[in-house]
Parts: structure tokens; sequence; C-alpha cells
């Protein structure tokens, strides 16, 4: 039971991925809150004023981790469809559905809070120019593939389906990562440039990558919430979903 | 090292308070009410597998599948 070697394959079952997750979920909970209480102490009571944008900018703080997910939440999803379609693996497909919702989540956020931004500093809440309408385009992968897994009742067919878009769809993430440099768009370049005055940049590259950090646990915090409840819900006729129901822990 | 004068001086956000807060509030709103969807979802998911468990138990015939 010691054994310092852990075979890290043994997690790909559900079976032994249900009990870990469970595990795992209150750390990564800790790290989310403690990395968010320090992001957003940075960001709202010691970064300085910018000296273009005034306090309007410090809606960076959510700004870009919620993008930043959005687009990483989207890569891992594609990833696990990846592995899903090439060696139909049973928790990939689970994974994919886990994660969707906060992924559609945080590109709702990243519009949301760009929209926000953009009233003040560009006078306008929206346009149509490459950054944004290719973020909107995720937001809209992301629904198209809740709904197409949702309407697909037999869940292995609905994975197949849905990870299929999602590695078709997966074109667009460098679309909107390189978006600023291959267009001209309104949307600003780098968020953060270190040339300023030194130490105020850090400041706010820390409390941004704080945010992110946070955003990060809290994304892998949902996703292990979710992924447990559809391992039970997929694996019910086995064993050890039955002694796990039959049995007072969740 | 803190910015701010006062409470109303935050709160302002140097006149940008509608855009700001607009920002981190629907953000943390978010991140208060999916928590509480997706716990709740999973103890219901138990709920009703538990019960279905246990009407498959009361008619064996049936419970095969």
């Amino acid at each position: 039971m010691n054994n310092r070697l852990i075979n890290w394959f043994k997690f790909a079952s559900p079976a032994a991925f249900y009990p870990l997750a469970g595990k795992m979920i209150p750390w990564f909970a800790a790290l989310g809150i403690a990395f968010g209480a320090a992001g957003l102490w940075l960001g709202l009571f010691v970064a300085p004023t910018d000296f273009q944008q005034g306090e309007g900018y410090r809606i960076i703080f959510v700004h870009v981790p919620a993008s930043w997910m959005s687009m990483f939440i989207y890569l891992v999803m594609a990833f696990w469809a990846a592995i899903g379609l090439a060696f139909n693996t049973r928790l990939s497909g689970m994974m994919t559905q886990a994660l969707a919702p906060t992924g559609a989540l945080m590109a709702f956020l990243s519009l949301w809070t760009g929209a926000l931004w953009g009233k003040p500093m560009w006078g306008t809440w929206w346009v149509w120019d490459a950054r944004l309408t290719s973020e909107l385009i995720l937001l809209f992968l992301y629904i198209g593939f809740i709904a197409l897994t949702a309407a697909i009742d037999d869940a292995r067919r609905a994975d197949k389906a849905g990870g299929i878009l999602l590695l078709v769809g997966v074109v667009n993430i460098p679309i909107i990562y390189f978006s600023v440099k291959w267009w001209n768009t309104l949307h600003q370049g780098s968020s953060v440039s270190l040339t300023k005055s030194p130490s105020m940049a850090a400041i706010m590259l820390w409390g941004m990558l704080l945010m992110a950090l946070a955003f990060w646990m809290y994304s892998i915090v949902l996703a292990l919430i979710r992924v447990r409840g559809i391992i039970l819900e997929r694996e019910r006729h086995t064993d050890w979903v039955k002694a796990i129901l039959a049995g007072d822990k969740s | 090292m803190m910015h701010w004068n006062s409470l109303a001086d935050f709160l302002a956000m140097g006149g940008y308070a509608g855009y700001v807060w607009g920002s981190f509030g629907v953000t943390a709103l978010i991140m208060i009410v999916e928590p509480i969807l997706a716990h709740r979802r999973q103890k219901q998911t138990i709920f009703r597998l538990r019960r279905q468990m246990r009407a498959e138990a009361r008619t064996p015939s049936e419970g095969s599948t």
C-alpha cells in the first residue's frame, strides 16, 4: 500500500479516479482561495493607478484570467477528445463533459468584462473585430458542444460526436491568440508591459498571475465536482458504484 | 502600501465604479453560484441513483439489465 511508485495509469479508470478526485477537491479549493485572496489584495488594494486608464484598468485582473482559462479549458477538452477518440478511454469523454460548462462561463466572463472595459476606454461595448469575434465563436463552440452531446442519448456516441466538434473547433484557439498580431484590431496587444515603471508593472503582473492561478484552481475544482457525478451516472451498473451508493459515504 | 484613502474612494474606483464592480461582481456571482449548482447536482445524482438501485432491488426480475 505504501509503495512510492504510483502507477498513474491506474487513475485512468473511473473506479480509481472517483475517490482520488474527491480527495483532491478540498486541496485545490484551498489553493484557489489563497491565490484569489492574494491576487485580489494586490489587484484592488496595492497596485497603483494606471497613468492612461486610471482605475478602470483594474478590470484586467478578472478579464485576462477569464480569457486565458476560456482558451486553456478548450485546449484541455480537445486533448481529452483526442485521447478518447484514439484510445477509446472511458474517462476522457467524462472529462470533456465536466469541463464544458466552466469553459463556457469563462468565455462569457471574458466577453462580459471585455465589454465593460471597452465602453469607457474605446467608447463602445462591442466591435466586430478579430479578437472579440473569435472569442464569441469560442463561446458558441462551447454551447454547441454542450447542446450536441446533450442531444445524443448514448453517452459513448455523444463523446465521439462532441470530440470531433472539439477537434475541428481547436483551430479557433490560435486565431484568438494571434488575432491581435495578424489583424489591426481595437483590442490592445500585450496587457501588461514591463517597460513603463518596473515596480508598478511587476505588481500588476503578479496580481494578474495570482488571479490566473486562482481561476485555474477554480476550474479544476469545478471539473472534479462535475466529473464525479458523471462517473457515478455512467458507471451506475458496476459493483463499485453500487457499493458507494449502498454505503453512506458520497 | 494601501492605495486608497477611504472606503468611498475605493468604491468610486476613480469614476469607473460601474465598469470595475460590474466586472468583479458578475465574476464573483458566477464563481459562487456555479459551485453551489454543481455540488447540488452531484448530491441529486447520488440521491436518484440510490432510489433507482433500491427500486431495482425490490423487483429482482427486472434488475438484471
